[in-house]
């Protein structure tokens, strides 16, 4: 007992003179408390998006039941087309016309789209008329695959990166290598490509073997998508490459990666469309490079996208890498 | 004969903490050259500098009578009191991964046969005993063929046995014409190594040149060991420069012959008398005032 009331003090007091990991503890949760509080605020989760072409107002007096159902957010849509595209990507889950004889859609594949469904029923609107979604609909698998390898391929290059160069600096192996004639940019850059290797091939292998049984939808190019995600998985590798640029304390740069990733696995769209949320949070997401390789890669694997049609997206990551990786490098130090 | 690596006016400073203050020395090539003093001391703050590793505060290393460049990576092999090596790897595996960081290189089978190697090849560097990755790091800190040699404590927490084989894998390397710097604290160490001598404590060199030159310089006297029981009385009315110790007096004198015909004249028995030789740890205490192990 007093051995390990022994080693309990001195880990505590190891623990709360790291005072770049102690702030970090304390400021993390705080922020991300406050963060989320900001996104999902106005007392009412909602669960599920439903597109209104014709105005809400107009829904609240055709079926002012469904109105008053809580926990459903009501974007109002202009564009009908463009709504019903909405659908069709797992953007909305449902999209209710109420400008002539009210109608709605669903995707057919949307587990929400089957809930609003019977919600709609059980609310004044049983006899709006159910519409076929124009064109292919996409599976919510597919809607949901690039989501889930861009947040794999995320943590894997973000903590597996980062905190192996900690790990190195904390033990002094990168101590013993500036003690030779290697360059840090020699250095960062082999743990750049041996990671990117890695995670390529490892995504490459659950995608083809998923593929063998659920035969994801493919409608652009394999080499524009291998294109995005290697450019993808560069940022994000640049990212851990900055991160653990200077720090010795792995609960720091855990700290940091907690920062960086989790905002990411909540704004990119990985999980859930950003449709009908703040303005701003949508912006917000612009600035995280996940967002960009989720949406090009959704864009050439659902909707056939071209290398110039996601070019944009392109864009942003490359430049996002070439600053981090540039940073990185630059501020780098061997202890 | 120009010094291979030279300091002048060294000097490093941490918050709060003068490591080093002002150190000069000139080494010569093909020695082995030891820096000794407790924890502390600034020894390998000062190695650090020399490896250039650490830049100093002020002060100048010179490496060839020229400061220290690209080169120099090149050119000098370091082992670290502290070094992690990366996970996973066998020990050829680690032989070759430092191998391709350097342009010129000891051929690996050379480097095996010279460190003892050849046993272990094939064994995760994780799972080697403490001699055995000590004859590792010796290894990668010679393996770009270096002509100056820096190792810091390398025995340190090895067992007797392996101390002393590592400490013939070192006569070997400096047999080899290589200059080493050596940082230790184990005296005999120093004694059986190294060609010359700094002695360091708070962060200043108090005492400079080889062991022997040192010893004669600091005592010209010996030591003459005797149970007290042998002592008899009489002795303590000599006039001797007599301590106690546990169970035994130390006599020091300078004119051995006549205090041996003194202590045999007064009847004091000398069967059991010890004559003992000055260390570099009564060197140490003398110039320092304190122990080496403290």
């Amino acid at each position: 007992m007093k051995k390990f009331l022994a080693v309990l003090h001195a880990r505590n007091m190891e623990f709360l003179r790291d005072r770049s990991a102690l702030a970090w503890n304390l400021a993390m949760p705080f922020l991300l408390v406050i963060g989320l509080a900001f996104t999902f605020s106005g007392g009412n989760k909602d669960i599920y998006k439903i597109g209104i072409v014709g105005g809400i107002d107009t829904l609240s007096r055709v079926a002012p039941e469904l109105h008053g159902t809580r926990h459903i957010l009501f974007v109002p849509y202009d564009d009908l087309n463009a709504a019903i595209d909405k659908v069709r990507h797992h953007q909305m889950d449902m999209l209710i016309d109420v400008s002539s004889l009210p109608k709605y859609w669903i995707n057919s594949s949307s587990p929400n789209g089957y809930l609003l469904e019977r919600i709609i029923w059980g609310s004044g609107g049983k006899l709006f008329q159910r519409q076929a979604v124009e064109g292919v609909e996409i599976r919510y698998v597919d809607w949901f695959l690039p989501g889930i390898l861009g947040m794999n391929m995320m943590f894997s290059c973000l903590f597996g990166v980062g905190f192996v160069i900690v790990r190195y600096r904390k033990n002094g192996f990168l101590k013993r290598l500036k003690a030779t004639p290697l360059g840090s940019f020699q250095f960062l850059f082999a743990q750049l490509i041996s990671r990117l290797l890695l995670i390529m091939v490892i995504t490459t292998v659950v995608y083809s073997g998923c593929n063998l049984f659920i035969e994801f939808n493919m409608q652009g190019s394999y080499w524009v998508l291998l294109l995005v995600t290697t450019l993808g998985a560069t940022c994000m590798i640049s990212i851990g490459l900055l991160i653990a640029a200077r720090t010795a304390s792995e609960e720091f740069a855990g700290g940091i990666l907690n920062a960086v990733t989790w905002p990411m696995m909540l704004l990119s769209g990985a999980w859930f469309s950003l449709e009908g949320t703040h303005a701003w949070v949508v912006q917000l997401a612009q600035i995280f490079p996940l967002t960009h390789m989720i949406a090009a890669t959704r864009a050439i694997m659902n909707e056939g996208a071209t290398l110039s049609q996601v070019m944009p997206h392109v864009w942003v990551i490359t430049v996002m890498s070439a600053v981090f990786l540039a940073l990185g490098a630059y501020i780098f130090k061997w202890e | 004969m120009n010094p291979i690596i030279s300091t002048t006016g060294l000097v490093k400073h941490y918050p709060g903490v003068v490591a080093v203050d002002g150190i000069s020395l000139a080494i010569p090539k093909g020695i082995c050259f030891g820096l000794l003093g407790p924890n502390g001391a600034g020894k390998t703050t000062t190695i650090e500098m020399l490896e250039g590793i650490h830049l100093p505060t002020s002060g100048s290393v010179l490496y060839k009578g020229e400061p220290l460049g690209a080169r120099y990576r090149e050119e000098v092999g370091i082992q670290f009191q502290h070094t992690a090596l990366q996970e996973f790897l066998t020990v050829r595996e680690t032989l070759e991964l430092f191998e391709r960081l350097y342009h010129h290189t000891i051929p690996i089978p050379e480097l095996i046969e010279l460190c003892a190697l050849s046993d272990i090849l094939n064994r995760d560097t994780r799972k080697l005993s403490g001699g055995q990755r000590q004859r590792l790091l010796l290894a990668l800190a010679l393996i770009n063929d270096p002509e100056l040699i820096f190792l810091d404590e390398p025995t340190t927490g090895l067992d007797p046995q392996a101390r002393r084989n590592f400490w013939d894998l070192v006569t070997l390397v400096k047999s080899r014409n290589k200059t080493i710097v050596l940082t230790t604290h184990y005296m005999e160490e120093a004694y059986a190594l190294c060609d010359q001598i700094a002695i360091m404590d708070k962060g200043r060199i108090v005492s400079q040149g080889t062991p022997a030159q040192l010893l004669s310089e600091h005592f010209g006297d010996v030591v003459l060991q005797i149970p007290k029981a042998d002592a008899g009385d009489k002795v303590f009315d000599l006039g001797l420069s007599i301590g106690e110790a546990a169970d035994f007096l130390e006599i020091k004198t300078n004119r051995l012959h006549h205090t041996l015909q003194q202590l045999i004249e007064n009847g004091v028995n000398l069967d059991r008398l010890h004559i003992r030789a000055w260390t570099l740890e009564d060197l140490f205490i003398n110039v320092t005032g304190k122990s080496l192990k403290s």
